[in-house]
């Protein structure tokens, strides 16, 4: 018995945690208005709320109905949002009411239903989807003429196109479906009662759309859709249940695209559809491709927008979706095939049958596909069957993205992305100049020179203009520079001379062969510019890619990075980059506006929604469309890290452009997400070493302080005795002084160490005069070292150190007291400062004490470390360890070495970055 | 003549009378004070020579009340303070009060410490010409001398020095100094202060990494001392 592959479980049951979370759809399914969908549904609703569900309806319409209205009783109704639509005032579904209402379950009837411009989405499915995301569930209707893959199918049996339309995975990844049947003649006989239409609409519907051929055709579609789906289930569950181990092959569909005209897009749709069918049924990864010719390249950029729709409407339907750039088509393509593993492909019939698309290449598509591609199954589609306006305008409205942004203002061409467009056009017209005055040129110069030129020769200099000026300013220029040299040679050259009439008809043949040549020279001249370009286009966005991954790789800030990104990605769109990062609080916030003046809003409540969704929001999405900048979550891999938003231009609607852009937001957002994480490590090293000093501290505590405590107590308890000398009392109050001393000097450290440990120490690193540190500790050490001799030796002009002046004492008053205790009176203490080099610098304190015991110059740096062991000395233990302690917080280090020829160095060492700019001063 | 009287504001009992008793012992009068609000209204009654401040105080900060003294007294004021509250002194130098000790601090220090403010407080004997050690300054003729030598200084130089001794003994903060001086755009300046200071060190003190009058108090700024540290 084979066990079911466990990763493939893995992701079933996340797949079905996720859909617990999300609230639950139940689609209310029908072949068409009138078979009680909406009754269904609210039978459905009214049981619920008697088992205690919380129930709203959202949006509903009864169509007089007395059925249906008898249906509503008793449940609560949000009121529809009024809203101003040419000067008319419609209802509308109120998403954020319900929303804020937060039912357990919302009914929101006819779920392919198109919102009034201006709504937060274009669809009413798209709304219905933020409700189940936000975990209610929801009942909704829909009829079988308005799934998406349908649509084409019901349009030929109708003879009706239908506007509105749903996605295809909507309806597949619904929860339940319900399928609501009713026989076509009960219908026809509701309709006839005026049980679903009023009495003279319904004369109208029966005479169309109702008739009893349609109604039998659209319920067979509709029992046949819900067996697809019902079939699916099926093959989930033996799939979960492992009953009989399924073998599924790895399909892969292709769409090939390669239409030139903007107006014959409709037959891409048929396709598309078709392609999408297919594909759900084979449960295939499917891909639309698009050849880019030189020809689209020239689009103005409206045009090449409308041509480049079809891919976003194959991507709306699941397409992953790619544009071919490349001059030899059909190698292009055999090689995507093979790159790709793709199985089978849909062409139109007419790229078969038809060569004119393809004539300028050497073998046909079919020819290749044969020879190159055998295991490849070829589908050709009669893409011209449904060749009408309908389904052109319905795309219109269909296609998210590239429709809704046409329907904006186009905006001024912008810098980097349409860049091209614009200069093409000047090139243009300097290319028609170029190829008159390079024909003229050429006649005028050898008019003179006819004599010592044969006229071979002249036609080769005429070919050298064509070719010249079709290298240098491509195909328009280059065809009228060879019809110029054709009819300039003809009229100046041949005789007879003036005239385009030619005496001997064997120059027909030169002049045939002339042009031939030239229209060829030409053609490959700007086959080759096309070439380039394309390269050069995609050279270019691989550098701004690597350049900003280069420049993101080294930074350390996330104000660097929004730098960084502001600059790339807005050199790049042409225009100002709003980035929003998330603050400590967890809130979404505008961290740094553009630098230039933008002329649009930033909308805080559109970035929000694109951070929670993490989907893109504004302009040319789902969401907001016809706001005028787009916003993009910046998705790392643990969490969005923020959004950015800029307005989005044209050229974005190209799958490769989007591509590129995707590729630099997720380098935006992976350096947002490694910066915030070096953030966190810092933090932590922090922290681990502050439990390193707070161990040294409570060791040191409950050592060194016990023993003065204890002596100043017996001291105490000595005074209270009465029989003491005059010199006795004075020597145990010295004594008691000392040691209160001592203690001072232990509680300091302690002091010190604990606010090191409690991070509570504002490190306060300053340029400051060495010297001066070293002047004012030797003052409060005047009268301990006074039986010593002190040098210092640190020249005048010594340079300013980077040091907390602080600790720096600190250190040095915890050596100069190491020093005055353990070396005997007279001896010397040198106090010198060094320069390494440029940045390195030290601080030796030397004497010609005992010095440490060999081996130990590492081990008087451990708390409690004595250089002699059987001292009654207190306090070294953690003076030394404090001041490594000290001069490590501020990037320097402190260690012991042997003074010769006897004695101890402890040597101070830091690096520090070259000094300010001296005050200027006048003498 | 009368004796100076000293109003001392401490909330620990134990270091009040042992204060007193210490500056009692030295001939002046004192008033006692446990909080701010008594403070002030000892200060308006009786008008002291001088005042003694404890930072930690139970009702309000000692900040406050040097802020409410100097809005109409010119009195000087001694801060005390414990040693973890180094940016405190800073501010209290910086918004008027005139020197501060450090807990624990030696009967001694703070006696000598007192002297010197008083002595600041009283009217400016005569004079356009001030000494210390060997050094003799001319205000009028803008004329510094070291041991009958002249000793040339640079306008900054001179400015600097003016101003320590226009507060001479009193705690001068960095910024203090650098307002003074340089004006108030030069805040991020504060090396300035110390290579000046490190420069007039090197032209007037025998010693210069060891000063007798120009003083350096680590982490807070400079001070003059007329009268010459002990024991350096």
């Amino acid at each position: 018995m084979p066990r079911p592959d466990p990763d493939q479980l893995l992701s079933q049951l996340q797949h079905a945690e996720q859909r617990a979370q999300r609230g639950r759809l139940k689609i209310f399914f029908g072949a068409c208005a009138g078979v009680g969908k909406t009754y269904a549904m609210l039978q459905a609703a009214q049981q619920q709320q008697r088992l205690g569900v919380k129930v709203l309806v959202g949006v509903l319409e009864t169509h007089g109905r007395a059925d249906t209205e008898q249906g509503l009783l008793g449940l609560p109704v949000l009121a529809a949002q009024q809203r101003q639509h040419h000067d008319k005032l419609l209802a509308e579904f109120d998403l954020d009411a319900a929303l804020a209402r937060r039912p357990d379950l919302i009914l929101v009837d006819e779920l392919a239903h198109s919102n009034l411009h201006g709504s937060r989405h274009p669809k009413r499915w798209q709304d219905v989807e933020e409700l189940l995301s936000q975990g209610i569930d929801v009942y909704t209707s829909l009829n079988v003429q308005h799934l998406e893959s349908l649509n084409d199918i019901v349009g030929q049996v109708t003879g009706i196109q239908v506007k509105e339309t749903l996605p295809d995975h909507v309806f597949d990844q619904a929860d339940d479906v319900v399928l609501v049947d009713l026989p076509v003649d009960e219908l026809l006989w509701r309709l006839q009662v005026g049980k679903v239409y009023p009495p003279e609409q319904a004369r109208r519907a029966q005479q169309s759309f109702f008739r009893k051929g349609n109604l039998i055709a659209l319920r067979e579609l509709a029992l046949r859709r819900t067996a697809d789906r019902v079939d699916a289930q099926m093959q989930d569950y033996r799939q979960t249940s492992s009953i009989v181990p399924l073998w599924k092959t790895q399909e892969r569909l292709l769409v090939l695209l390669g239409y030139p005209d903007a107006g014959r897009a409709v037959d891409a749709e048929v396709l598309i559809r078709h392609a999408a069918r297919l594909a759900q049924q084979l449960k295939a990864e499917w891909r639309v491709i698009l050849l880019d010719t030189p020809r689209q390249q020239r689009l103005a950029d409206h045009a090449r927008r409308v041509w480049l729709q079809p891919l976003s409407f194959a991507q709306s339907l699941g397409a992953v979706t790619d544009l071919l750039s490349s001059t030899a088509a059909v190698a292009s393509v055999v090689d995507y095939i093979q790159r790709h593993n793709i199985s089978r492909i849909i062409v139109p019939t007419d790229a078969l049958q038809r060569p004119v698309f393809w004539s300028r290449f050497s073998r046909s598509l079919m020819a290749a596909l044969e020879q190159d591609c055998t295991a490849l199954d070829v589908i050709a589609v009669n893409a011209s069957l449904s060749k009408n306006t309908a389904i052109t305008q319905h795309s219109n409205t269909q296609t998210s993205g590239g429709s809704a942004s046409s329907q904006m203002p186009v905006a001024s061409p912008r810098a980097g992305l349409t860049q091209w467009h614009a200069a093409y056009w000047s090139e243009d017209r300097q290319g028609y100049f170029w190829a008159v005055f390079g024909c003229t040129l050429v006649t005028v110069l050898l008019a003179g020179l006819t004599h010592w030129f044969d006229l071979a020769n002249v036609v080769m200099l005429y070919l050298l203009v064509v070719m010249w000026v079709s290298a240098r300013f491509g195909r328009g220029a280059g065809t009228l520079a060879a019809v110029l040299s054709v009819l300039s040679f003809d009229f100046f050259f041949v005789e007879p001379k003036l005239s385009l009439t030619v005496s001997d008809a064997q120059y027909l043949l030169t002049f045939a062969v002339m042009f031939g040549v030239a229209l060829w020279v030409n053609h490959l001249a700007a086959n080759l510019r096309f070439q380039a370009k394309v390269a050069q286009q995609r050279e270019q966005r691989a550098q701004q890619l690597t350049e900003l991954s280069q420049q993101l790789a080294g930074v350390l800030t996330a104000t660097q990075v929004e730098q960084i990104a502001q600059d790339q990605i807005g050199a790049w769109v042409g225009g100002a980059v709003w980035i929003a990062r998330l603050d400590l609080q967890d809130q979404l916030e505008l961290s740094r506006p553009p630098a230039t003046v933008p002329t649009t809003v930033y909308d805080p409540a559109l970035a929000m929604w694109a951070y929670q969704h993490e989907q893109p929001a504004g302009q040319g999405t789902d969401t907001l469309p016809n706001s005028p900048m787009r916003y993009y979550p910046l998705r790392a891999p643990m969490r969005t890290r923020g959004v950015l938003a800029f307005v989005p231009s044209a050229e974005l609607h190209s799958p490769d452009v989007a591509r590129l852009l995707d590729s630099m937001l997720s380098q935006v957002a992976l350096a947002f997400e490694r910066v915030h994480f070096i953030e966190v490590a810092q933090q932590a090293l922090i922290k681990i070493e502050g439990e390193r000093l707070r161990s040294t501290l409570l060791s040191a505590l409950s050592h060194d302080l016990r023993t003065p405590i204890t002596v100043l107590n017996s001291l105490a308890q000595g005074l209270a005795r009465a029989d003491l000398s005059e010199t006795e009392h004075a020597e145990m109050v010295q004594s008691m002084i000392m040691h209160s001393q001592t203690m001072q000097h232990l509680v300091m450290n302690l002091l010190d160490m604990a606010k090191l440990q409690a991070g509570g120490l504002n490190l306060n690193q300053q340029w400051i005069v060495i010297d001066e540190v070293v002047g004012h500790v030797l003052r409060s050490f005047a009268k301990p070292l006074a039986q010593h001799q002190v040098e210092v030796r640190i020249d005048a002009d010594f340079p300013l150190v980077y040091l907390d002046e602080l600790l720096l004492a600190r250190i040095l008053s915890n050596l100069l007291e190491n020093a005055a205790k353990y070396t005997p009176a007279g001896s010397t203490i040198i106090i010198t400062a060094k320069q390494l080099d440029a940045q390195q610098f030290e601080l030796h304190v030397c004497d010609n004490g005992a010095g440490i015991p060999e081996g130990m110059q590492e081990q008087i740096f451990q708390r409690f470390a004595r250089g002699h062991s059987e001292t009654t000395q207190t306090g070294l233990g953690l003076g030394l360890a404090l001041c490594r302690e000290m001069m490590r917080v501020q990037g320097g280090g402190l260690r012991a070495e042997a003074n010769q020829p006897h004695g101890a160095c402890f040597i101070l060492n830091w690096s520090q970055p070259m000094p300010p700019a001296p005050p200027v001063d006048m003498a | 003549m009368t004796s100076d009287a000293i109003l001392l504001i401490e909330d620990e009992p134990h270091i009040r009378k042992f204060l007193k008793n210490a500056l009692q012992a030295d001939g002046y009068q004192v008033f006692e004070a446990d909080s701010v609000a008594r403070g002030l209204i000892e200060a308006a009654s009786r008008v002291p020579q001088l005042c003694l401040l404890d930072l930690g105080l139970p009702d309000e900060d000692g900040m406050g009340f040097i802020q409410e003294l100097r809005s109409w007294s010119a009195m000087p004021i001694l801060v005390l303070s414990a040693r973890d509250r180094e940016s405190d002194k800073v501010n209290a130098l910086n918004i008027g009060a005139d020197d501060y000790l450090t807990k624990p601090f030696g009967i001694e220090e703070l006696l000598a410490r007192v002297r010197a403010q008083l002595r600041r407080s009283q009217p400016k004997s005569s004079g356009s010409r001030v000494e210390f050690g060997d050094v003799d300054i001319d205000l009028a003729k803008r004329m510094v001398r070291k041991a009958g030598q002249d000793v040339h200084l640079t306008k900054i130089e001179y400015r600097l020095l003016s101003v320590l001794l226009e507060h001479a003994d009193q705690i001068m903060t960095h910024v203090q100094l650098l307002n003074a001086v340089w004006g108030p755009n030069h805040q991020e300046h504060e090396h300035y202060v110390r290579i000046y200071m490190a420069n007039l060190r090197q032209k007037l003190e025998d010693q210069p990494t060891q000063p007798r009058y120009l003083l350096t108090e680590i982490g807070m700024g400079y001070r003059l001392c007329l009268g010459g540290v002990i024991g350096a």
